[in-house]
């Protein structure tokens, strides 16, 4: 994969209908986890943020309380056209997807227990995790710029995955304890850079 | 069988508040809050069905888009019971479709407010140290994160000799993700039809 020319200029919704379209195409496409579309359109194809922009917007999207993507979403349309944009935003990340939820519930009222819809399911499952790992792994170049440094990050990284899936701690205590870690070590390296810059 | 409900106005709001209290818990997506959905919808009020409590979910999770749509589901079938109470007609589509409104606003309002409000603070201080440490700090998290959320879901089917097959699949759609432009929902449709023939 060639990787991404570094000072190319982003590119930018051009309304807020461009943003809305391109949120419920998003949406539309998420099965199972809509941040490995979100990531794949906004960043690789789109180009509307860099890796390094897109990482920054998931933690604070995933650290505060709501569900992330919509969080996310958010954010972004707030960044270019405020109030309005991250209306759009949401709305697009909503609308047509519940449309589509209460069709099918309409229709089927539940998923059905046949073998091959169970099946089914049980393959999409095993592909969305495949798709959540592979944008986790795709997002680690992002931390080559990362001010505490490539073997910190990776260390942090692994001592979190550790605590939430192996050990399978509450995730809001992972999040604190490694966290102030990661800020902390963070917080030095930005403090050291700083004062390089002023001598 | 499913509940038949009378609920006032009072009941509507009880439902409303105690979805606006839930969005600030839900920390890491509301389905972290679906335990206590269920003692209150299922548990204590009767306003759901066991098996429509579990269906919302089910079906919001098999549907495109955020999983957070099952909290709608479940407004939905509130809805449905309320007028089934009634005697059902032209009520179904107006109190199911309140039951959404209600549900929905009330797990989307407080959090989205925050957000809105603690992004354009951070924004506006994006030069000071503390925000750019947090940035910095939180990003090999939140990409452990990710994949935690994959390993916990593959770890879900726990028989290697019987599940290799779905190993496979999620090793081969990480590579192809990682490494090529496959479209995802070809490598969906594929993990669906696998699952259906029965080869995984």
């Amino acid at each position: 994969m060639p990787p991404m020319p570094e000072q190319a200029p982003l590119n930018q919704p051009r309304s807020k209908t461009d943003l809305f379209v391109s949120f419920t195409f998003l949406a539309l496409q998420g099965f199972g986890g809509v941040l490995a579309v979100v990531q794949r359109e906004l960043v690789d194809k789109k180009r509307w943020m860099t890796r390094e922009q897109f990482i920054e917007d998931w933690a604070v999207a995933q650290i505060l309380p709501g569900p992330n993507v919509v969080n996310l979403s958010l954010m972004i349309g707030d960044r270019y056209f405020g109030l309005p944009g991250a209306l759009a935003g949401v709305a697009g990340m909503l609308a047509a997807p519940m449309v589509v939820v209460l069709l099918l519930a309409m229709l089927f009222g539940t998923v059905s227990d046949a073998a091959w819809a169970q099946g089914a399911l049980r393959g999409m499952g095993a592909v969305s995790a495949g798709l959540i790992a592979g944008t986790g792994i795709k997002l680690m170049s992002a931390l080559r710029t990362n001010p505490m440094r490539m073997p910190a990050c990776l260390a942090l990284a692994a001592l979190s995955f550790v605590g939430v899936a192996l050990l399978r701690l509450p995730l809001a205590w992972v999040l604190l304890c490694t966290g102030a870690l990661g800020m902390g070590w963070a917080w030095i390296q930005l403090a050291r850079q700083a004062q390089g810059e002023g001598a | 069988m499913n509940p038949v409900l009378h609920l006032n106005m009072a009941d509507w709001l009880d439902m409303f508040q105690h979805f606006t209290a839930l969005s600030l818990l839900a920390v890491g997506g509301a389905i972290t809050t679906a335990p206590d959905m269920h003692r209150y919808l299922v548990d204590e009020t009767h306003w759901l069905s066991e098996h429509q409590f579990t269906s919302s979910i089910a079906l919001a999770q098999a549907a495109p888009g955020p999983n957070i749509l099952f909290v709608a589901l479940m407004g939905w079938n509130v809805g449905l019971n309320a007028a089934a109470g009634h005697g059902g007609g032209w009520l179904n589509a107006a109190l199911a479709t309140l039951g959404v409104v209600v549900a929905m606003l009330g797990i989307m309002l407080p959090s989205s407010i925050l957000t809105y409000t603690a992004t354009r603070w951070a924004h506006q201080h994006r030069d000071n140290i503390g925000i750019r440490a947090f940035k910095s700090g939180m990003a090999p998290i939140v990409i452990a994160l990710l994949l935690a959320t994959a390993w916990l879901l593959s770890a879900a089917n726990n028989q290697p000799a019987r599940d290799w097959p779905l190993y496979a699949l999620t090793l081969g759609t990480l590579v192809l993700v990682w490494r090529t432009k496959t479209h995802m929902l070809w490598l969906i449709g594929a993990g669906a039809l696998l699952g259906a023939l029965g080869w995984v």
